[in-house]
């Protein structure tokens, strides 16, 4: 469909009233392609991030060392292949399709988060990620429940819901840690030593460094900026680390008053970039592990396919 | 009719171990799937399917004594699951393939079960419908194996072949279970047979159990790869004895 040059203009000014006026966009609406381009990494990377995710929690589920933290773990890891799905579903009101995007995180050309390239080494580390990483994912995606794009506001929504079940979960198990023997009070602080970093770096680099963000806070997909969410995230977890009769790995730490917020120490970005360009001490891993559940599936999509054309079956 | 259908007595040991055993162990190797499914449904399936039957180990095993007590801290001897739940996940195939045997298994079971007046009957009402999810699925997933691609039948036949000699165990009776064992296996081979067959594949000819299987899990006897199993899922809580998680 080709559109003129007037009605182009048009549409956009449409566009762009809406989203001034916090309407909602939605998937038969018109919008300019570098909105639905943005869109599309974002959601996916962010899909990409669940089913990732569920590797270094998987990890625990056949050691978790009570049957009720058992099925805590078991229930969270299907939480995030659900908001997989959602997500995917998501992605595909913009036109794309789960197989295309599942190819790109196979090809290395999609991201997801590299939080999860960090390994699970015991399992205080459940606990860790459950406070911590789904601490630090809900502050960064509770602002996207207003995105300007209908179908993904409305999908954050409901896995906001569950992400800070997960929060709780995880806070309670180190908790029961933090309060345990001396073995696993240690077990639990050498776990949020090792996550704290990588967590606040989840937020992205800073302001002045990150190339998507001006753009993405004026079409209303992001609402903050990495730096005034990070500070949040910390500002919320120093306290709760008081609770748990936990320290937080950084000297610097401290409330500033005239800020009314907590001074914290640098961040180590170079750790960060390495990570981010295939570094980090899992990526390898996590990716082929992804690559060889897919490959070794190929033949259980491929039979329910082909049962599904013989007898016309919803493909499943 | 067995004896014991006469006496609804209070639930014993054996009963509820080897029930909740059951439950455990396949949980258990459900569980192992997360995150490695063929597709991210099926993820969300088998840990659904992997939860359903933990919560009735938790239920079975603590109606006789501590469930953490009784899952980690038994030697792998005392275990009274069948050695067809604790068979490794092997292809998709064999999954599918143990979840058939087992699922068709389990909702007769406790739907005898949930038609008693015995100390069961609560609990097998709610897991029967459970497990008809169960059924549905391993039934939907053999005819898509079965019907699908050449390479997807011959993969099913060879999972419900290969498993096959661990199925005459389920029907070994279970001391103070309320259960008619002979309308079991009847009813268990009728319906095995129908989904078989409609799935275009052919139902193992070969005798249901061997000399070493027939009724062995429920003795304490069980294959090589449980010992591992039980290593890995037991080891963390046995590492810090008496601690709370």
């Amino acid at each position: 469909m080709t559109t003129t040059a007037p009605e182009a203009g048009r549409l956009e000014a449409v566009f762009d009233a809406a989203v001034a006026a916090d309407e909602r966009i939605e998937p038969r609406d018109w919008m300019p392609d570098a909105y639905r381009a943005t869109l599309v990494r974002q959601i996916a990377q962010h899909a990409h991030s669940e089913i990732i995710g569920m590797q270094p929690e998987a990890n625990w589920i056949t050691r978790a060392p009570s049957l009720r933290r058992k099925a805590i773990l078991m229930a969270k890891v299907q939480d995030e292949a659900g908001h997989g799905l959602y997500l995917y579903s998501a992605a595909e009101t913009l036109g794309t399709s789960r197989d295309e995007l599942l190819d790109k995180l196979h090809a290395g050309r999609q991201r997801y988060s590299s939080i999860f390239n960090y390994p699970t080494l015991t399992w205080a580390d459940v606990g860790a990620i459950g406070w911590l990483v789904d601490g630090a994912a809900i502050t960064n995606q509770v602002p996207l429940c207003r995105c300007s794009y209908g179908p993904y506001a409305r999908a954050m929504i409901r896995i906001c819901k569950e992400e800070s079940f997960h929060q709780r979960q995880g806070y309670e198990l180190l908790l029961a840690l933090s309060r345990g023997t001396e073995a696993q009070h240690a077990m639990a602080q050498d776990a949020v030593d090792r996550w704290w970093w990588p967590s606040l770096m989840m937020f992205g680099p800073p302001d002045d460094e990150s190339s998507h963000s001006a753009q993405s806070m004026a079409w209303k997909i992001k609402r903050h900026s990495n730096d005034e969410l990070r500070q949040r995230f910390v500002d919320i977890c120093v306290p709760q680390a008081a609770s748990l009769g936990l320290t937080l790995p950084d000297p610097d730490l401290r409330w500033n008053e005239e800020r009314g917020h907590h001074d914290f120490g640098p961040i180590d970005w170079d750790e960060f970039h390495e990570v981010l360009r295939g570094n980090g001490p899992c990526n390898d891993q996590r990716i082929s592990r992804r690559r060889q559940a897919h490959e070794e599936g190929a033949w259980v999509r491929e039979a329910a396919a082909a049962y599904a054309a013989k007898h016309g079956e919803a493909k499943a | 009719m067995s004896p014991a259908r006469a006496t609804p007595a209070p639930l014993g040991t054996a009963a509820a171990l080897a029930l909740g055993d059951d439950a455990l162990v396949l949980s258990h190797r459900l569980g192992e799937w997360a995150g490695n499914a063929p597709v991210l449904e099926e993820d969300v399936a088998l840990a659904n399917m992997a939860l359903d039957l933990l919560g009735q180990a938790r239920t079975l095993l603590s109606l006789v004594g501590d469930e953490d007590e009784l899952a980690y801290l038994r030697e792998e001897r005392a275990f009274r699951n069948v050695q067809l739940v604790e068979q490794p996940n092997g292809d998709f195939a064999h999954t599918i393939a143990r979840q058939l045997y087992f699922s068709v298994y389990q909702q007769l079971l406790y739907g005898q079960l949930a038609a008693e007046d015995g100390p069961l009957a609560p609990l097998a009402a709610k897991a029967v419908k459970e497990v008809a999810y169960h059924r549905d699925h391993a039934e939907h997933w053999t005819l898509r194996l079965g019907d699908g691609t050449a390479e997807s039948h011959e993969r099913m036949q060879r999972a419900l072949d290969a498993l096959w000699r661990y199925t005459g165990e389920l029907f070994e009776p279970v001391d103070g279970l309320p259960v008619d064992w002979t309308a079991l296996h009847d009813g268990w081979l009728t319906a095995v047979t129908g989904v078989v067959e409609q799935a275009t594949l052919t139902l193992p000819g070969g005798p249901q159990s061997g000399a070493w299987t027939a009724g062995a899990g429920r003795q304490g006897i069980h294959t090589e790869p449980f010992g591992r199993m039980l290593a890995e899922m037991q080891h963390l809580h046995r590492s810090h004895p008496g601690a709370s998680w």
